[in-house]
């Protein structure tokens, strides 16, 4: 314990928090970036479907930790290898969330939007997405919560900074169980906090709709 | 009057799982005028919903011909608006946004008379930026009729709109139903199992028969609104059309 305070003190926990934040933070949103659109495209458009589909199924069940040696091969021992397999493991679940969403969109609201002469974009963006958005939002939380599990894991290896690395580096430099404890407990407080934060998603009016009875 | 809807010989079948057809509609004719309120009553799963998705584009015939204003059917478009039992209001967006949001491509000025305009008509107005969960079944409804008309349709397509509404709220939607009619006439189409809501809203009553459909019977309501359920037409209405559909012994 002794030892966390002093790290915290001298600023080194501070440093290995906000490392770990901001490659989840650019890996995250890259992710919702590409997941989002993508798995309305999919959940939308059948043929589009058929022809990801298979692919991401195939890739879904490869554990993150498998691409730890080519990421280091093709992106260095730099941030962008624990930011790619971040990125990696945390669309899966926001691209199937997302399809699942639009999958089941109530057909009244396609048929009305279809008799009020709304099509193209406008039809995907403000029906679609927020008839879907519960499912979208619950997909994102997953995926947060596996993004901030994949940091550690890929911090451990190739990188010299984040709570990854700090667990591993405890231990390599003279067993300080200590402060692997300590880590894995500010992992497991931030991984908390950032559920809490998602959770605030809940509120927006695309999604309330869905949890009021 | 000049027919808003006119169908003659439609014919509609559905392929079974088990490689059989499912007969739905067989040769079936109808005119419909202009500000006409037609009802259609028949026992359930006669394909009443399927008649009404076949005349507002939502399906197409197997043959013959369905015209609308002198045209054939194509897309479901805004000029005959769908409502149906199920209740089709966009959950996520207030009842104001509703209305504003089907009006496509107006100007701004225009969009927020119109809908100010409806949102009253279905007294409503106090209610604009509430969401549709915070409603009760009968002002969903209502916001349901007021998104519907907002868009001025030539047709309005009514499948079982009150089913899903206690008895109360559904006498106090056929009042406001009535009540609106009288404001702005539209030419309306009602599908429903409740003989008492045709003759009480109806000019015309199109009695179906089981599935196969046909109609058996085109009745002439006659009566001036208001309309009482005691009047001894509506009376003698009712049992001869609850007869027709078997629901009454002789």
């Amino acid at each position: 314990m002794l030892g966390t305070i002093a790290l915290a003190k001298e600023g080194v926990l501070v440093h290995h928090i906000a490392a770990s934040l901001m490659r989840v933070a650019v890996g995250y949103f890259g992710a919702v970036a590409l997941a989002i659109p993508l798995g309305v495209a999919m959940g939308w458009y059948p043929p589009i479907y058929r022809a990801l589909n298979p692919v991401i199924q195939m890739l879904r069940p490869i554990s993150p930790i498998a691409w730890i040696p080519l990421a280091i091969l093709w992106f260095g021992v730099g941030n962008a290898s624990p930011i790619f397999l971040i990125l990696l493991s945390s669309f899966f679940p926001m691209v199937v969330g997302t399809i699942a969403g639009v999958h089941s969109v109530e057909r009244q609201y396609i048929r009305a939007a279809e008799n009020f002469g709304i099509t193209g974009m406008k039809l995907l963006r403000d029906v679609i997405v927020p008839a879907a958005m519960a499912q979208i939002v619950t997909g994102m939380r997953i995926g947060l919560g596996v993004a901030w599990l994949v940091v550690v894991a890929a911090e451990m290896v190739a990188i010299n900074s984040g709570l990854g690395f700090l667990i591993i580096d405890s231990r390599n430099a003279g067993n300080r169980y200590d402060l692997v404890v300590a880590a894995m407990v500010i992992i497991g407080v931030i991984g908390f906090g950032l559920d809490l934060v998602m959770r605030r998603l809940e509120l927006i009016d695309s999604v309330r709709w869905r949890y009021v009875r | 009057m000049s027919a808003d809807i006119k169908a003659s010989d439609v014919r509609k079948s559905y392929q079974l799982e088990d490689g059989g057809t499912l007969s739905v509609i067989e040769g079936l004719s109808l005119n419909v005028a202009q500000h006409e309120f037609v009802a259609l009553v028949g026992p359930s799963g006669c394909g009443k919903s399927t008649l009404l998705d076949l005349l507002a584009g939502f399906q197409k015939p197997d043959s013959g011909s369905i015209m609308f204003l002198g045209q054939p059917v194509g897309r479901p478009s805004p000029r005959g608006i769908l409502i149906t039992q199920k209740g089709s209001v966009f959950p996520w967006i207030s009842a104001w946004r509703n209305l504003t949001f089907v009006l496509n491509g107006m100007p701004e000025e225009a969009r927020i008379s119109r809908a100010q305009h409806y949102l009253e008509l279905v007294g409503l107005q106090d209610f604009a930026s509430a969401f549709p969960y915070q409603l009760s079944g009968g002002m969903l409804q209502r916001l349901e009729l007021a998104r519907a008309l907002v868009v001025k349709p030539e047709v309005l397509y009514m499948d079982e709109p009150f089913g899903s509404l206690d008895a109360l709220a559904r006498l106090r939607m056929r009042q406001e139903l009535l009540r609106i009619r009288r404001e702005e006439p539209q030419t309306t189409v009602l599908v429903t199992h409740d003989v008492d809501e045709a003759i009480a809203l109806a000019d015309r009553i199109f009695v179906l028969s089981q599935r196969p459909m046909r109609i058996m019977r085109i009745v002439e309501v006659g009566i001036d609104h208001p309309r009482s359920m005691a009047d001894p037409r509506a009376v003698a209405l009712k049992s001869s059309i609850l007869h027709d559909l078997g629901a009454i012994g002789e």
